[in-house]
């Protein structure tokens, strides 16, 4: 039953996605190829003659992939930030769905699952572009698409359990500028998080979107990095059951 | 001049949202520290540089982004902002039931935004000068080249807000902004470009820019600097006359 009535959420934002999808290519594609093209090209040739020693050889193989895993960690975090807090706010299409027979935990689900569906989209679009620059092999495509997904729902579910408690869009702003950013500035996409001083270095395998990252390269155990990802997904969805539940039943 | 009294009004709302401005300080250092100093390694130095003498990676960033930060303050103030108050608050409106005219609005907002992007420069300059990556005395140009910068993209800004139609149309200013930041030679010298390409990026305000602060930041002082200036005086200048011309029919209307 539960499941059944997750779909008529996600069926909420698929009929929304209709309309817009146009204006979100520019962000969640356009933003990170981009970046690809401007570093992995430009700024890789003054690494590439440098010499530098990288895993994955040039420049342009170890940035696509890190930016495939940045870029899925901000689309979750944007689809999981606004939307919800708007959609909580009275008059918000939360408020309308609590009204029928759904539960909070089926508006979670079935938003989560939107989420889900945006991320595989998004990610194999850039991923296609990666594999044609020569950025990521074919072979590693499949696991690159694997960490890239994990990477959007170990910061949507968190952040969805986040904003829905939010009373002010400026705390959703704040969370990116001075905890999404720091987070894409030192998790291994620009370069190696090997190369940190010590205690930071601890500090990066914390980062989901290190292992994001590591899981877009085909660096390190595959198990492992999926693991430590499933940890803030399973604990946001649980921890996001109960806040949805205090807010919206309020 | 009834414009300084916009620019009071600006500075007594800031009181309060201060920590904006603190952000605008807060997002050049991450990228400086991660960028320049974590890719700094892989890169080494940089040797196709004004005056010729290879230097570090970071110090060759550092000033692309005190530019990019000048450009982005400016144009927020008046783009963002803006649109704000001209038509979701009306605040414009109310302005001009009182003794104040369409052209002290424009006056008073740009004069803002150029106040704005002068002291995030200085404030930049001043952690930059910490980390050590200013060699030398003419690294204060930045200062009023940060001015400059502000003052060419805030007119440039009003000019562009009001051909906006919705918060929306937003998303085509980015459209324009994030690739100028990323190819007007920010990470990487000119050289890496194709000739035909590279004229491309010299016409680019970012460019010019980038050129009027790189230069002294690294103690040269050559005649692009100059060209630079005139680049971005002209265009402050042109763009001021249009803004004002269009303000005052959007706000007629």
């Amino acid at each position: 039953m539960t499941t059944i009535l997750a779909t008529r959420e996600f069926g909420y934002w698929w009929h929304r996605y209709l309309r817009t999808w146009r204006g979100t290519i520019v962000i969640s594609v356009a933003n990170p190829l981009l970046f690809v093209t401007a570093l992995g090209f430009g700024l890789g040739q003054l690494v590439d003659q440098n010499g530098a020693d990288l895993p994955g050889g040039s420049y342009l193989a170890f940035i696509g992939p890190g930016l495939l895993a940045a870029s899925a960690m901000q689309m979750g975090f944007i689809n999981a930030g606004g939307p919800v807090f708007q959609s909580a706010l009275a008059g918000g299409n939360y408020r309308s769905a609590v009204t029928t027979p759904m539960e909070p935990a089926d508006i979670l689900t079935g938003h989560l699952l939107f989420t889900t569906f945006r991320a595989v989209l998004d990610s194999a679009a850039i991923l296609l572009v990666l594999v044609v620059f020569g950025s990521i092999g074919p072979a590693s495509a499949p696991r690159a698409l694997l960490g890239a997904v994990l990477t959007a729902l170990a910061f949507a579910t968190p952040m969805a359990a986040y904003a829905i408690t939010v009373d002010r869009p400026a705390k959703l702003s704040a969370a990116f500028r001075f905890v999404i950013m720091p987070v894409y500035m030192f998790s291994g996409t620009f370069f190696p998080a090997e190369q940190l001083p010590d205690g930071l270095r601890q500090l990066v395998w914390l980062s989901p979107l290190w292992h994001g990252a590591e899981l877009c390269r085909g660096a390190g155990d595959l198990a492992v990095h999926v693991l430590v990802l499933l940890v803030p997904i399973v604990a946001g969805y649980l921890a996001g059951r109960r806040t949805y539940t205090r807010r919206l039943t309020a | 001049m009834s414009a300084a009294v916009l620019v009071e009004r600006n500075l007594m709302i800031y009181k309060h949202t201060w920590y904006v401005l603190l952000a605008e300080i807060f997002e050049p250092i991450l990228y400086l520290l991660s960028i320049g100093v974590g890719i700094g390694v892989l890169v080494g130095t940089v040797t196709d540089v004004p005056g010729g003498d290879p230097v570090s990676y970071a110090s060759y960033v550092a000033p692309a982004l005190l530019a990019t930060a000048a450009m982005n303050g400016a144009m927020n103030e008046t783009t963002f902002a803006m649109f704000g108050k001209l038509r979701t608050d009306r605040t414009f409106e109310s302005m001009l039931a009182t003794p104040l005219t369409e052209r002290d609005v424009a006056l008073g907002e740009i004069g803002w935004a150029v106040l704005r992007g002068t002291v995030v420069s200085f404030a930049f300059l001043a952690v930059i000068t910490a980390l050590g990556l200013v060699h030398s005395p003419w690294a204060l140009l930045v200062v009023p080249g940060a001015a400059l910068i502000a003052f060419a993209f805030a007119t440039a800004g009003v000019v562009v807000v009001t051909f906006l139609r919705d918060w929306q149309d937003m998303q085509y200013i980015q459209l324009v902004m994030l690739p100028m930041f990323l190819f007007a030679t920010t990470f990487y010298p000119l050289s890496v470009y194709p000739r035909p390409i590279q004229i491309v990026v010299q016409c680019l305000p970012l460019y010019q820019s980038i050129e009027l602060l790189r230069n002294p930041a690294l103690g040269v002082l050559s005649p692009k600097i100059l060209v630079a200036a005139l680049y971005l005086a002209a265009m402050g200048t042109i763009c001021l006359v249009v803004a004002v011309r269009r303000l005052a029919r959007t706000l007629a209307r």
